[in-house]
């Protein structure tokens, strides 16, 4: 009996090893495999039989009786039949959960290696050509067009020429890179070879984060066992350290190099003097994983799907407080409600959506108001916000969006490289104020401080007063005096002002999107849920918590 | 240790971009980056040791103290705080008698911040000893508590 269990690691942190390991003792041929990509039949196990797979989950290891003789409660019949998976357009993840990862013939059989043969027939710029026809941008949050970049590197001049790819998924609410490295690595292994064809590149680079071992291992198992085929072109992993910087690409190239992931101010773009100085195809995982269906189906293909500029599909990644989770690809244009509310089912804790975060800790919090935007890179930018890695983390009721802003600043405070003043210093700043206003506003009356107490950390020891210093002497007097910590206006209002100041400054003024989008998250906040501030509802956006529910 | 990187850039080469998969050997043969063996690392690659030293304190995964006999890295992003995290990160530093991101006084823990796992439907999540664990609640840190003691 041939049974199917998923080794992804969200599978595994449910249980799926216990599963494997009690089908293999029952005397099953178990196969691992990547995850389907919902997590709310997770462990999932598929068993061969004559009318095709038949899955069932979520199950146990005590399970292992009632699957093999059909009378599980949760059968579930054909997995690609069910809702969930049978609205999906899945180019790019048409083998995860599907195939034995590794294998070499797995991946062959289903119609793997078609896309890189199809481009060694063509000319590097042929290839290149092909990108750009499909409509290819950016799946790492920029949504750059993809064949630009390529056309870039292949039209500077000779040399050594690398392709790395930048899997350093560090979004919260996003996994679809970990679970195609994990559920189907030979697929970007294919990207990187058609774009080391494409280029003249000789060298690829992996950069993975530590935060997942699985697909550190996977892909350099992968990488070792297909070897041959993409030959004289090399690949080679390299682990991140935890920082999530290194997801910035020239931080990444940086960290490559052996530095600390400091992020290189632009031009020169990567594309010209990129990996050790020489011309590099920086590219996300996403996006090197959609071209061997390009190049085997067809630009036009692609293409064909869409809304707007934003051509293909997404791996929309659904998360936080959802009652069906998962990964759904799709072409561009579904709107966020349908997404959150249509397929995600609402929220796991079963009380109204109040908000979700798009693109992970630099993208928009929106409010169900917002649920008609379609999902496509103009329509997000529009709107304040971004798509980023397509990853949507719901949240419930109970948010505290507040605290959530603060958050955002604590994060841009703990993972700033250090490099530009916005970021490095301004995100300190942001989180007094935040913490300035989470101290003034109304309520919860239990633990609010005496407003004249609010002291200020660190930064206030300077403006103690040295009894020597008249205050309104000279400028750096008159200075010192203003910044006195007693003549702060701690009132909502000001110190609202101040942060939307702030954020102004982060925004035009960090040197990449760590500090430059910090603000998304923070301003949106502040813009569609004013009262948990202790403002009240802007005109603009009222009247939000209605809406809501 | 001396001969140990030496071994290994014998092996991998010695080159500066082979600074990070060092630190990462290094600190999986003895534990943690000591700051004895930057002065060593430095030589082997041909390196400034204020250069590994600024390479060793930038990345959070780079130890320079010991960690505890056991290591749960429990998330804090976004997606695990959507689904109660900050309650769990609350009752399991009381439940394994740390703070986040501290180490017992008795050596038997480290609880450390993550800030995630990319398992973001199914939070909050931690990594036990490298092991991912997803859907934590009280039984689960009851479990884990259970395991440090063990």
């Amino acid at each position: 009996m041939k049974i199917y269990v998923s080794r992804d690691m969200a599978s595994v942190a449910l249980g799926a090893d216990d599963v494997a390991k009690a089908f293999a003792d029952a005397g099953c041929e178990v196969i691992r495999t990547g995850s389907r990509g919902l997590f709310s039949i997770e462990p999932l196990v598929e068993m061969e039989t004559a009318d095709g797979r038949i899955g069932y989950g979520p199950v146990g290891p005590w399970d292992v009786a009632a699957v093999l003789d059909g009378s599980h409660p949760n059968r579930l019949g054909a997995v690609d039949q069910l809702s969930f998976f049978a609205g999906q357009q899945r180019f790019t993840f048409a083998r995860c959960g599907v195939i034995d990862p590794v294998s070499l013939t797995d991946y062959a059989a289903q119609d793997g290696w078609k896309g890189l043969d199809a481009a060694r027939t063509m000319t590097p710029q042929a290839v290149v050509d092909a990108v750009k026809v499909s409509g290819l941008r950016g799946r790492g949050g920029a949504g750059f067009p993809t064949g630009i970049k390529w056309q870039t590197v292949l039209d500077a001049p000779t040399g050594d020429k690398y392709i790395v790819c930048n899997a350093d998924e560090g979004d919260s609410g996003t996994f679809a890179d970990r679970m195609l490295m994990e559920g189907d690595p030979y697929c970007l292994i294919e990207g990187m070879a058609i774009a080391a064809h494409a280029v003249g590149g000789t060298q690829g680079y992996i950069y993975i984060r530590s935060e997942y071992p699985f697909a550190i291992y996977t892909m350099r198992l992968a990488i070792e066992r297909s070897a041959h085929l993409i030959a004289p072109f090399t690949l080679e992993v390299r682990e991140g350290a935890g920082a999530y910087v290194c997801g910035e690409e020239t931080a990444l190239l940086d960290s490559i190099e052996g530095k600390r992931g400091q992020v290189r101010a632009k031009p020169p773009l990567p594309a010209l003097k990129g990996l050790f100085g020489q011309p590099t195809v920086i590219n996300n995982v996403l996006s090197l994983a959609a071209v061997p269906f390009i190049l085997a189906e067809g630009a036009e293909a692609y293409a064909a799907v869409g809304f707007g500029r934003s051509r293909g599909t997404m791996p929309v990644q659904l998360a936080g407080n959802v009652r069906y989770g998962g990964l759904y690809e799709i072409g561009f244009g579904i709107t966020l409600g349908e997404l959150v509310n249509d397929i995600g089912g609402g929220t796991a804790s079963g009380r109204p959506v109040r908000a979700v975060q798009v693109g992970g800790p630099l993208g928009a919090y929106f409010p169900p108001s917002m649920f008609h935007l379609p999902f496509d890179y103009e329509s997000f930018a529009a709107a304040g916000g971004l798509i980023g890695h397509a990853g949507i983390t719901v949240f419930d009721d109970s948010v505290d969006m507040a605290h959530m802003a603060r958050f955002a600043m604590e994060f841009c405070a703990a993972e700033s490289c250090g490099k530009c003043t916005p970021c490095r210093i301004g995100s300190t700043r942001g989180v007094e104020i935040v913490d300035r206003i989470m101290a003034a506003r109304p309520t919860p009356p239990s633990v609010m401080p005496a407003k004249a107490g609010i002291s200020l950390p660190e930064g206030g020891a300077e403006e103690k007063g040295d009894p020597s210093v008249r205050w309104d002497d000279g400028v750096l007097g008159k200075a010192l005096y203003s910044r006195s910590p007693a003549r702060i206006d701690t009132s909502i209002d000001a110190q609202t002002t101040l942060l939307r100041n702030l954020c102004d400054t982060m925004k035009y003024g960090s040197l990449c999107a760590l500090g430059g989008f910090t603000p998304y998250p923070v301003l949106s906040a502040l813009d569609y849920f004013p009262e948990d501030f202790g403002a009240s509802p802007s005109p603009n956006f009222a009247p939000l918590k209605e809406a809501a529910e | 240790m001396e001969e140990f990187i030496e071994g290994w850039t014998a092996r991998h080469g010695a080159t500066r971009d082979q600074l990070l998969p060092l630190l990462h050997a290094v600190q999986e043969e003895a534990g943690y980056v000591q700051d004895a063996v930057v002065p060593v690392i430095a030589r082997a690659l041909n390196l400034s040791r204020a250069d590994v030293h600024g390479v060793v304190t930038f990345y959070h995964d780079f130890r320079r103290t010991p960690a505890g006999r056991h290591v749960v890295k429990l998330c804090r992003a976004e997606s695990c705080q959507a689904r109660g995290g900050a309650a769990i990160e609350a009752a399991a530093a009381q439940r394994l008698g740390v703070a986040m991101g501290e180490t017992r006084g008795d050596g038997a823990v480290s609880l450390e911040p993550v800030y995630c796992l990319g398992l973001c439907a199914v939070g909050p999540n931690a990594l036990v000893d490298g092991r991912p664990m997803a859907r934590i609640d009280a039984a689960a840190l009851d479990r884990i508590a259970a395991e440090v003691a063990a």
